[in-house]
């Protein structure tokens, strides 16, 4: 086998809290990137695809282990990558034109040649006569087209992609996919490997000749295997739904791999989400929740995940977050890739709303611990009333900062659904429901009585 | 094309028009350097602390001409410590917050506190010249821009995309670079619009800047603020109409040929996706690009300049690059920073020390005064924030509901904006005491003429914020006044109020020192106040008073904006924001 080109040895991400607590974004990890393929990273979101490909192309450093570069650390030469970004991270204020020559002017090259080199590129990539055109004139295709062009203007040895694709339309995106795959087939560029992050598994098996599919809490590598479809690819084609059903098994059982949790060097095991107090909570709106449950009773109660994505037009980013929900809340069984749905899911798909919150309620204080704790504090409260800095503290030991605000905007989310508390918003806190004919009955019958008196006086 | 009408009138226009841009252009650069050279010749001439000032008209050019070089010399030095403050402060973790906190409590230390220390330091440092203290003028005018500028630039930098950021690094972009392509392009917008404000500003405190005791001496600077304050001293009304005449003149011409062709060539810094359809227009801007003699300087000057600038820089980085990652040589950084830390700390805290020993020598009876003037001002200021709140709100929303009116409006409020009110203090003085009403409650129209324009164009964008799918609701429902007012209006120009009521308080205690302490027809008007105070111990030289006023008013200032104004502004954010 030939050498590698970029080799992660060991590379883990984190972020220290204090001495033993810190929260662990990527388990140490081994992966290499080889000259002539196409290599697709993919998970759920949160598995630190975006920040693995930031410490190989050396935008950010390992907190511990090392990336090398043909056989030296990264650090200590000069490398040759560049990054297609997502939201394209154009200079507005400068021409297309001026945008490509950027990177050339800071390698310091003369004008004569910047101007050459930047001229072909942009006819490469099917850019001519837009040179003077400012990026906000452009359409959002045309605009990635620019992207592509800054990133190969300086004839990248590895080209890396952060969801390049996932802004644009599917018909944009797909015009842009193939046509990258004949540059790279015909060799128009002297690139020598591609390195892309996606969460489209079609992308990923269209594209990619070895597809790395990370899993989460802490991100780490589930499985890495090559592609062996021959290049054009039908997706039409059985072995092409057949690999794409097998991700989604992979990418839907989180539990599913033998792989036992990656063990540090020092023996101490990775905190793994089994191991933690809090259970993450999936973003998801219990509206989604509700929607998907019903989709499946007219599915017959029982499908596949893939073929629910399909029929949905969803992203798997954007289906995975409500299936875990409903997982999490005993609506719903995963196995070998297919959703079945448990009888309190059915009661609560086919329930009118009154009763739906009931349930969800009831499901939520069952097997949430965030929302139970909340709905304990103010109970427990004379005021009724906790800031949510309190819920925060707790949450911090375990997520990142962003994370935890999310996961504490979700459990507002659903503790609001299922009438479990009040949020006041500008003062960020959580105040106790009331909830209508209960508590306030009291109160209304006194002063009913009041004003009985007052007449009667 | 159309080959009859090659001698038609039009077309003849067309092509000479270029000419006489050009022509123009070539004279406003002679012109330039003939004033960079009379400058020149003034500045080194020997100092004359006390220079006559005629108040004839015919002196006005050249007296207007000094003032506007002070006031864009200290603008200029504004821009480029504005840029490096902002820079430091968003670059590094360590001294982030202490930069950021020091900023907020020099932006509410008035001109005037720092006038003693910079005059008699710039004296001292060219004492022989007339340049120290034309120094010193330009510093103290420095002090009034300079602030709201750096806060603009940090904010901005602390909002570069993070994607863009990552693109410059892995292109391998210079710092320099990053600076010229990235982070002076995202803040540009922000930087002009503070711009003009600050300027407004140097002219604001121009009056107090070219002309003002301290202690025994006397200075005067020849300007259109001396001028001014000459001609009030004498109670010379014809002269005062002059000098505002002038006044007026060279804001519009500012405003014609400077900020709209600058707002216009920055529109392309927005950072939006889409383009959008209104902008601001500029007919000098539209000349200046067209002007091929800019076309020929551009080309053979500053394009070949930068060519080399930017290869030098890429020489220098391959040169530098093959170094080994070594953790040695950090350990030895931040043992020197350390020492250097603390180093400074021992100065700082030396020299707060020697300042709290000069507060030894007050009077406790000093302080009850200094006290009781901090409540008058206090309540002063509010009532102009009130005031000022009562006829903009109403004004401003309807201007802002308005497209026409706005269009016509607008640029008037906005030259009307950028006018002193100090200029006009005299005749406003001269008419209310005329009515019989004294600088006590006058002081509060000097300062509600200060800073009511900031409430005004807030109220104004706040309006035109509100999708006009709300006011369709108030419509559609038959909201009446008061229901309108407080569900859609008052709600969707809440945040805007805020602002511009933040900005608006800080510029009216500023005020408050030119405001409550006055010199007309050769008496000091005075009326019991904080800004008194202070103008009064800068005369007088009295530095304890001095400090211990200037300790207060910040004091004040940092305290209300922490404990009033954050609140709500937070409140403004979470609740009454418009997505």
């Amino acid at each position: 086998m030939t050498d590698p080109i970029i080799q992660a040895r060991q590379v883990e991400k984190y972020y220290a809290q204090s001495r033993e607590a810190r929260i662990q974004v990527i388990a140490p990890t081994d992966l290499a990137i080889y000259p002539g393929e196409i290599v697709a990273l993919l998970g759920p979101s949160g598995s630190g695809k975006s920040t693995l490909l930031r410490m190989l192309s050396g935008l950010s450093q390992p907190s511990a282990g090392s990336v090398l570069w043909h056989g030296k650390e990264l650090a200590s030469v000069e490398i040759n990558v560049s990054i297609v970004f997502q939201s394209f991270a154009l200079f507005p204020w400068l021409t297309v034109q001026e945008n490509v020559e950027a990177p050339l002017r800071a390698r310091g090259m003369a004008a004569q040649q910047r101007y050459r080199r930047s001229l072909k590129i942009l006819d490469t990539v099917g850019l001519d006569g837009f040179e003077a055109a400012y990026p906000k004139e452009l359409s959002g295709g045309m605009r990635q087209r620019v992207g592509f062009a800054r990133a190969l203007v300086v004839e990248p040895e590895v080209l890396f992609m952060d969801e390049p694709f996932s802004a644009l339309d599917v018909l944009t995106a797909d015009n842009l996919r193939s046509e990258l795959l004949e540059l790279w087939q015909k060799k128009t560029i002297p690139t020598k490997a591609i390195f892309l992050v996606t969460h489209n598994i079609d992308e990923a098996v269209l594209l990619a000749d070895r597809i790395i599919v990370l899993g989460r809490n802490p991100g780490h590598v589930r499985t890495d295997f090559k592609v062996s479809l021959a290049q054009p690819r039908d997706r039409k084609a059985h072995a092409f739904t057949a690999l794409v059903d097998y991700i989604y098994k992979v990418l839907t059982r989180p539990d599913v791999t033998p792989a036992a949790v990656p063990v540090l060097a020092d023996g101490r095991r990775v905190r793994d989400q089994r191991q933690m107090r809090y259970e993450m909570l999936p973003h998801a709106r219990p509206g989604g929740i509700a929607g998907l449950l019903e989709l499946i009773i007219d599915l017959g109660g029982r499908t596949d995940i893939y073929r629910l994505a399909d029929e949905l037009a969803f992203e798997i980013d954007d289906l995975f977050p409500i299936v875990e929900a409903a997982q999490l809340l005993g609506f719903l069984k995963v196995e070998e890739g297919d959703a079945a749905i448990t009888p309190e899911g059915r009661a609560y798909a086919e329930s009118e709303i009154l009763k739906q919150k009931q349930l969800f309620r009831k499901a939520a204080l069952d097997h949430v611990l965030l929302l139970r704790q909340i709905a304990r504090a103010l109970a427990n409260k004379s005021d009724h009333s906790v800031p949510e800095d309190f819920f925060l503290d707790m949450l911090d030991e375990q997520f990142s900062e962003d994370e935890c605000a999310r996961q504490l905007e979700t459990a507002i989310n659903w503790g609001r659904y299922a009438e479990l508390f009040d949020w006041d918003d500008a003062r960020r806190r959580f105040t106790l429901h009331v909830h209508e004919g209960e508590e306030p009955a009291e109160p209304i019958a006194e002063r009913e009585k009041e004003q009985e008196q007052e007449k009667a006086g | 094309m159309r080959p009859r009408l090659t001698l038609s009138r039009a077309f003849v226009m067309e092509r000479t028009w270029p000419f006489f841009v050009d022509l123009s252009v070539a004279a406003a650069l002679l012109a330039g350097f003939y004033a960079i050279l009379w400058i020149g010749k003034f500045w080194f001439s020997s100092a004359i602390p006390e220079v006559e000032i005629y108040r004839s008209p015919a002196h006005l050019p050249l007296y207007a001409f000094y003032s506007v070089v002070r006031i864009f010399v200290a603008y200029a030095l504004s821009l480029v410590f504005a840029v490096a403050y902002g820079y430091t402060a968003a670059y590094n973790k360590r001294v982030e917050s202490l930069l950021i906190a020091t900023l907020d409590i020099l932006q509410s230390i008035p001109v005037l506190s720092f006038l003693p220390g910079v005059m008699l330091a710039m004296m001292s440092l060219f004492p022989s010249r007339q340049l120290g203290i034309e120094f010193g003028a330009i510093l103290l005018i420095f002090t009034g821009e300079v602030w709201n500028m750096a806060f603009s630039f940090y904010t901005s930098l602390k909002s570069i995309p993070r994607e863009l950021m990552e693109a410059t690094s892995i292109n391998r972009f210079s710092r320099w670079q990053r600076l010229f392509q990235l982070e002076l392009p995202f803040g540009a917008i922000g930087l002009v619009w503070n711009s003009i404000v600050s300027v407004a500003n140097g002219w604001f405190f121009l009056m107090v800047c070219e002309m003002f005791p301290v202690g025994s001496r006397n200075f005067r600077l020849p300007g259109l603020g001396s001028y001014l304050q000459t001609a009030a001293a004498h109670g010379d009304f014809a002269a005062v109409t002059w000098g505002l005449i002038t006044m007026v003149l060279i804001i519009v011409i500012t405003d014609q040929l400077l900020w709209r062709p600058l707002i216009a060539w920055s529109d392309k810094f927005k950072f939006e996706t889409v383009e959008s359809g209104d902008r601001v227009t500029s007919p000098v801007l539209d000349a200046l690009r067209n002007s091929s003699v800019i076309g020929i300087i551009n080309r053979y000057t500053f394009k070949p300049m930068a060519e080399r600038f930017y290869l030098d820089l890429a020489a220098r980085r391959k040169r530098r690059r093959p170094k080994p990652v070594d953790d040695k040589p950090r350990r030895g950084a931040a043992a020197i920073y350390l020492t250097a830390a603390v180093a400074v700390l021992a100065v700082v805290g030396v020299a707060a020390f020697h300042a709290l020993l000069l507060l030894k020598g007050m009077h406790r009876s000093d302080l009850l005064h200094l006290l009781a003037g901090a409540a008058l001002t206090l309540v002063r200021v509010n009532a102009a924030l009130l005031i000022g709140s009562l006829w903009t709100i109403p004004v401003g929303v309807a201007i802002g509901f308005n497209p026409k009116l706005s269009q016509i409006l607008q640029p008037i409020a906005q030259i009307a904006a950028s006018f002193p009110a100090t200029a006009l203090f005299p005749l406003i003085l001269v008419a209310l005491a005329r009515i019989g009403i004294g600088l006590g409650i006058g002081s509060v129209v000097l300062m509600l003429l200060a800073a009511q324009w900031y409430i005004l164009f807030n109220v104004i964008a706040g309006a035109q914020a509100i999708p006009s799918e709300l006011r369709e609701v108030a419509t559609l429902f038959r909201f009446q006044d008061v229901q309108r007012w407080t569900t859609v209006i008052l709600p969707g120009i809440f945040p805007f109020l805020i602002t511009g009521l933040i900005t608006a308080s800080g510029g009216a205690w500023n005020a408050s020192i030119v405001a409550e302490y006055f010199q007309l027809k050769g008496s000091t008007l005075a009326t019991t106040g904080l800004g008194a105070q202070i103008s009064a111990a800068s005369s007088d030289g009295n530095y304890p008073v001095l400090l211990a006023a200037t300790m207060i008013m910040a004091l004040i200032v940092v305290t209300i904006n922490r404990l009033v104004w954050r609140p709500l502004y937070h409140l403004a954010e979470t609740r009454y924001r418009l997505e």
